[in-house]
């Protein structure tokens, strides 16, 4: 079409979304708080971050799909798994380093993630919610049934892996989670977080909001709602598999329960409680949720029976979660 | 010469026969309004003739092209577009986003996952220019849920545009707008068709004011068969067509 007569762009629009001075504080301070976490509290408290760390990876994986796309999994603890058993299965053979781990564990997840994408993506709604449901069970019941293989109910060893740049033979355990390792996940979730922030803000992720609003108005407007969606799936799934390898670390272990339909559960409970309509809100719900299942672990026996009735409180009073209280102006931006 | 073909169209909803044996050939420069009663077929037609629907039997033409079965994600990127009867929009996105969708389409940027949106100057400078053409320029921030009604229907229709087609299929562009709205409409979609070079617009119309006002041609559909087809005037002097798509004599 023709723009004569119109003046050339001098500036670029912003979206929607005005990003305030204050929208961007609020990721800073948090961001800031991590960073300072093994300075300001004692080591218990710095390995749970180092696992909520890992929770706020595989959410932002989450929240590409159901967040922005508007495809809820209830099968997204598979690649959690996939991320632990592939750490356990490498360092079992003597391949400690992190960066291969990482890369295989995100391999592995595509390889897996392409197929059942390919099925998946074709239904919408409770659809497809119960078939990845239905496939991280059979990865359960796999995991669990298949002992000589995977270890079944005991699960694998995993020995601790190491970045090919650091040297950890002076630190013990609690020392490397507290200390190197914590700001290599650290650095890995801030890079993580800015290619997320990226594909949302990219021409794919206006594409994926307008799939989640109308998926026939956005095809007719010339949106491959099918490729965008399995781009999203497998996207999810490899940060599903990183968030597995980071959380797999301090407990040492890739056992079953990973893949059950409880870790999902919880999964889908973080993303709500932190916020899925704000960008940063699936960051906020991992550690909120890491925390609060702590220390009501160990305060009462019925911390279950707490957690449901805080999420039916958030999904009556707080839609938007955490986020949205915190920050209620921002909504499904970067 | 001839843009979009239907050759023996049928369509069946089970045992009833929605279309039957429709034949339609649209010409370039045409402004085509498609009339009748409700009931007659006039939406299924169009959802076939855009690729929403399947035809039963017979077959529908692009350029040449058989369509029938090529989808609206195709057929945007063959060059033609549509707006609905219902409003259709992206309630969460601003109009500037709507309009950039289909700009991003036009492009073929779709897939790019780590490209920045915000420094894409064709897809701005394609949004200025058709929220120009609209009347949108004050409202790019706006959700569009936020809208008025003959703002939600005229977004459906921008964002249309946007994709630069060749030719566009209209499903009742002005219903459910106030009739001083529809005169407004009528004329932003026409001043738009000129500036950007479409090359036919397929209108489902009711509003026989408009109808008369603004075809070059119009096909009077009556219980899923073409009954009419032919020029303002000789659908105004066919008193049978009136009585059966308007019930005037």
């Amino acid at each position: 079409m023709t723009t004569a007569g119109l003046e050339p762009s001098t500036s670029i629009p912003r979206s929607s979304q005005s990003r305030s001075k204050f929208g961007y504080v609020i990721p800073a301070v948090g961001f800031s708080l991590i960073a300072a976490f093994p300075f300001i509290a004692g080591p218990h408290y710095a390995i749970l971050m180092f696992s909520g760390m890992g929770f706020a990876i595989a959410l932002l994986g989450l929240n590409l799909l159901f967040g922005f796309t508007g495809l809820l999994s209830f099968g997204h603890a598979m690649f959690l798994a996939i991320g632990a058993y592939t750490t356990a299965y490498l360092t079992a053979a003597k391949i400690g380093n992190l960066e291969i781990i990482l890369l295989t564990a995100a391999g592995v997840a595509i390889l897996v993630a392409v197929p059942i994408g390919l099925l998946c993506i074709r239904y919408v709604r409770i659809y497809f919610s119960m078939l990845t449901l239905a496939f991280s069970m059979l990865l359960y019941s796999f995991l669990y049934k298949f002992y000589p293989i995977t270890g079944g109910d005991e699960g694998l060893r995993i020995k601790m892996p190491r970045p090919a740049l650091f040297d950890f033979s002076s630190l013990d355990t609690v020392g490397i989670l507290t200390g190197p390792l914590y700001y290599y996940v650290f650095a890995l979730l801030l890079l993580l977080t800015y290619a997320m922030w990226r594909i949302v803000s990219s021409p794919l992720g206006l594409g994926l909001r307008a799939i989640r609003e109308n998926q026939q108005k956005a095809e007719y407007l010339g949106v491959n709602v099918q490729r965008n969606r399995l781009v999203v799936f497998v996207v999810a799934g490899v940060y599903g598999a990183i968030g597995g390898v980071i959380i797999s670390i301090p407990v040492g272990l890739a056992d079953p329960s990973l893949a059950y339909w409880v870790q999902s559960g919880n999964l889908v409970f973080m993303l709500l409680l932190g916020g899925y309509t704000n960008f940063f809100g699936p960051i906020l719900g991992a550690v909120v949720f890491i925390f609060f299942q702590d220390q009501l672990m160990s305060h009462t026996e019925y911390w279950r029976l707490t957690f449901g009735i805080l999420l039916a409180l958030i999904v009556i009073f707080f839609p938007n979660g955490l986020m949205g209280i915190i920050d209620p102006r921002r909504r499904w931006s970067a | 010469m001839s843009i979009l073909q239907a050759a023996g169209v049928q369509k069946f909803y089970g045992a009833f026969c929605a279309l039957d044996g429709v034949n339609l050939s649209i010409d370039e420069g045409e402004h085509v309004s498609i009339i009748g009663p409700n009931g007659a077929g006039k939406t299924t037609l169009v959802n076939v003739l855009t690729g929403l629907l399947s035809p039963t039997a017979g077959s529908v033409t692009f350029k040449g092209r058989d369509i029938a079965r090529l989808g609206p994600l195709r057929l945007s990127r063959l060059g033609m577009a549509r707006s609905f009867q219902l409003v259709n929009i992206f309630p969460q996105l601003s109009v500037r986003e709507t309009i950039a969708l289909a700009a991003i389409s036009t492009l073929g940027a779709g897939g790019r996952i780590f490209a920045s949106l915000q420094r894409s100057k064709p897809v701005w400078d394609t949004v200025e220019g058709v929220s120009a053409l609209f009347g949108f320029s004050s409202k790019l921030d706006q959700p569009a849920k936020n809208l008025s009604q003959g703002d939600k229907k005229l977004l459906d229709v921008a964002s249309a545009f946007a994709l630069k087609p060749e030719i566009i299929l209209l499903d009742e562009p002005t219903s459910g707008v106030s009739t001083a709205e529809k005169s407004a409409i009528m004329q932003v979609l026409v001043r738009a068709a000129k500036e950007t070079g479409i090359k036919a617009i397929i209108q489902v119309e009711h509003d026989m004011d408009i109808v008369f006002g603004y075809s070059s041609r119009i096909i009077a559909v009556h219980e899923g068969k073409v009954l009419a087809d032919g020029s303002p005037e000789m659908i105004r002097s066919r008193s049978d067509v009136m009585a059966a798509v308007v019930g005037k004599l």
